[in-house]
């Protein structure tokens, strides 16, 4: 028995030791990232907006894929926390309240917090379509009140502020994009750090077992509301978080932050990412802000290919990119990606071959609708395309088909291979 | 008073038909196949779309009729070949589905038709006052909405409780997978619901879109008021859906209309404020600002103390 306790202590020991080391190791990449950047300032914004999403999904995460809770009103809480950090903010210029600018989002995580309680507790009664039904509603009726309450919201202009007001810690009045980046950083490191552990506490584990079996979990038990409770109150101290590092990164908060579309993009970025995973979020997250900064700046219709991306990942890979790029850990584990790399440089062709098609029909399209009259060239994958010529439409709908048809065919033998590798590599680490 | 009273409560009467049109072919989905489709409204959104682009070509009356029949074979496509594949990943899964096609169409409708509102007005035909009371103009076409509404609940009404095909629907709901071994083919009633749902969403969509408005956010705008009256009504309940359709249709054009508020109630009371308080909105508030806050008011009263709804019968 003390043998079995031993290896059991033993093992805890180890897993803490991996465990303190990823985290170091997450400290050190947030903290030297601006180094690789070389001064550019595009790329200090878009992390910062990449760290803001990284919490602001992963509280979401907490609700739908630890809690099994789909929520659309997620912008609530950001959104408020957004608010109530900008007038804190005032009040902290207009020296009401003492208050370092650094330790402002505790106010915003504050505020979520209070308002996930009170939303929570009767919203959380039920998972499923209900709740996803009151979410809609109280996102909507907050989003609607923001345009009537002019004195608070702001209207249409929004609530501005000024971050390099109120006490400095440290000599730090963020003035620069830097200093704000590593508030950022430090928060994003805090909150994930805190989400993970709180994943892993009984409570965290409860959630899960309340969103797989809730009747059971009311047998051994655990009120399945009070359980529900619990996360939607983390989800919104975190997306209030989120939120107040908004206010502080861009100095105004608009009625924007409370709309339908803040509540949909952790929604997209989740499932993106994939939900059943802690990581899934962060990559998500990732993954969205870049397209939606830097696809934003080539193209128009980006939010199309958002939809676009988000609906294929939906249909095919449920498990989002984590679960795409975890189906082959245990191939790399046995040092198997030789056998399966060039059957996937196979259907790799066909697969761009479709992706430029889509892009390609898209993109003249919009180009031929939206042009000037006379305005028929323009300049796409770096080639100049005239559009009055039914050419480029033939050519890429010929690429598209031609994809199409070559990955179907491709397809069976590619999956044969994986499962083939798969199993081999099961079975290798068995032995 | 009088006047407003009578053109609210026929105004309310369009408004809330109109909900019933789309609430019915949602709740018909929902109880059969226990997903919410969040695209609901978009459908109603490429009624209105496809009828304005239509009305341009064929005129409005044939627009009518196909513009619904093209929007039910999109529906009944979006059930064969997406939803159909989703549902194996749960019920999560199918309501995260119809968001991103809801996501999807609004960014297709804004490719195809821009992000501007387009002229798709009422037929000539119709404009014009059908009645004048208290000098104020009854629109014909307002008329032919309450006529439209009306001939389509009656036909859903007879369809439903009448038919065989309706009984097959009722009995399908229940008991799905009775029905499918009795030999129906469970999976094609499936599909011809989704398709004759989102056929009643077009044809709410084109015979609403000249009152308010073709334009890209048009599905998400009716879409949450939709979801408001089929949780308020109780899931599933089609009675449900036709009480809540007319309350909240009528409760929202009688705030519209009448302009009391806050101040008149201060007034009342003798109490004053002062115009630069923080809460100054609060004690300016008029009863037409909140108009759009009602339904969502009623629904979270509603799921405090009862929610299940008003006729809803079943947990979800």
């Amino acid at each position: 028995m003390s043998t079995l306790t031993d290896m059991r202590r033993d093992m805890n020991a180890r897993m803490f030791k991996q465990q303190r080391n990823m985290w170091i190791a997450v400290a050190l990449v947030l903290g030297c990232l601006p180094l690789f950047y070389g001064g550019s300032d595009f790329a200090l914004t878009v992390s910062i907006q990449i760290g803001m999403m990284i919490i602001f999904s992963l509280a979401y995460n907490m609700l739908l894929g630890q809690g099994g809770m789909l929520s659309f009103g997620m912008a609530v809480y950001f959104g408020m926390g957004g608010f109530l950090s900008m007038h804190f903010m005032n009040m902290i210029e207009a020296d009401t309240v003492w208050l370092p600018m650094a330790l402002l989002p505790v106010v915003g995580a504050f505020i979520g917090l209070v308002l996930g309680l009170i939303i929570g507790s009767f919203s959380t009664r039920k998972a499923g379509t209900i709740f996803a039904m009151i979410s809609l509603g109280i996102g909507e009726l907050v989003a609607a009140s923001s345009l009537i309450f002019v004195k608070f919201f702001g209207g249409e202009e929004g609530v501005t502020g000024d971050r390099t007001m109120g006490p400095e810690m440290f000599g730090v009045d963020f003035a620069s994009e830097l200093e704000v980046y590593y508030l950022v950083a430090a928060w994003v490191f805090i909150a994930t750090l805190l989400m993970f552990l709180f994943s892993r506490t009984p409570v965290g584990r409860m959630a899960n077992a309340v969103r797989d079996n809730p009747e059971r979990a009311e047998f051994v038990g655990y009120s399945q509301r009070f359980v529900r409770l619990i996360s939607f109150a983390g989800a919104g101290l975190f997306s209030g978080l989120a939120g107040s590092l908004f206010a502080i990164t861009y100095e105004i908060v608009t009625e924007e932050t409370l709309n339908a579309v803040t509540s949909g993009a952790p929604l997209i970025m989740v499932m993106i990412g994939g939900a059943g995973y802690f990581i899934g979020p962060i990559i998500g997250a990732i993954f969205y802000t870049l397209l939606s900064t830097v696809l934003s700046n080539y193209t128009e219709i980006w939010l199309m290919y958002v939809g676009i991306i988000f609906v294929l990942t939906i249909m095919y890979l449920p498990a989002g990119l984590t679960g795409l790029l975890l189906m082959h850990n245990p191939i790399i584990k046995a040092k198997k990606l030789k056998r399966i790399l060039p059957v996937y440089g196979k259907i790799a062709l066909p697969v761009i071959g479709i992706f430029l098609g889509i892009v390609g029909l898209l993109e003249v399209g919009h180009y031929a609708h939206n042009a000037s009259a006379g305005d028929m060239t323009m300049s796409l994958f770096f080639v100049s395309v005239d559009t009055s010529s039914y050419l480029p439409w033939i050519f890429f709908t010929g690429i598209l088909v031609g994809g199409f048809m070559l990955a179907k065919k491709q397809a069976p033998s590619v999956a044969e291979t994986y499962e083939e590798v798969h199993k081999e590599a099961l079975g290798g680490g068995d032995k | 008073m009088i006047e407003t009273t009578i053109f609210s409560l026929l105004n309310g009467l369009v408004y809330g038909l109109l909900l019933f049109m789309l609430s019915s072919g949602l709740t018909l989905i929902f109880s059969m196949m226990g997903v919410l489709n969040f695209a609901h409204a978009s459908f109603y959104m490429l009624g209105a779309y496809f009828a304005y682009e239509m009305s341009i070509h064929i005129g409005f009356w044939p627009a009518l009729i196909l513009a619904p029949i093209a929007v039910g074979f999109a529906g009944a496509a979006l059930e064969r070949y997406g939803l159909r594949n989703v549902h194996k990943y749960g019920h999560v899964a199918e309501l995260v589905f119809t968001f991103g096609i809801a996501f999807l169409i609004e960014e297709v409708v804004q490719f195809i038709w821009g992000k501007d509102q387009q002229p798709y007005n009422a037929p000539p035909l119709l404009d014009f006052p059908l009645f004048t009371l208290f000098n104020v103009d009854f629109p014909a076409y307002k008329a032919f909405m309450l006529f439209v509404s009306i001939a389509i609940f009656i036909a859903l009404l007879v369809v439903l409780t009448k038919t065989r095909v309706g009984l097959i629907i009722q009995a399908a709901i229940t008991h799905p997978h009775m029905v499918g071994m009795l030999g129906h083919n469970v999976p094609l009633v499936f599909m011809a619901t989704f398709g004759v749902g989102t056929a009643l969403a077009g044809i709410a969509g084109v015979i609403a879109a000249p009152v308010l408005g073709t334009y890209p956010g048009m599905a998400f705008d009716l879409g949450s008021i939709i979801f408001v009256v089929v949780v308020f009504g109780g899931l599933g309940s089609l009675a449900g859906a036709f009480v809540a359709s007319l309350m909240i249709g009528i409760v929202q054009t009688f705030a519209v209309s009448f302009n009391i508020g806050m101040p008149d109630l201060l007034a009342l009371l003798g109490l004053e404020f002062g115009a630069d308080h923080f809460l100054v909105d609060l004690w300016t508030i008029s009863l037409p600002q909140i108009g759009p806050l009602i339904p969502y008011l009623m629904l979270i009263i509603m799921l405090i103390f009862r929610p299940l709804g008003l006729f809803g019968s079943r947990e979800v």
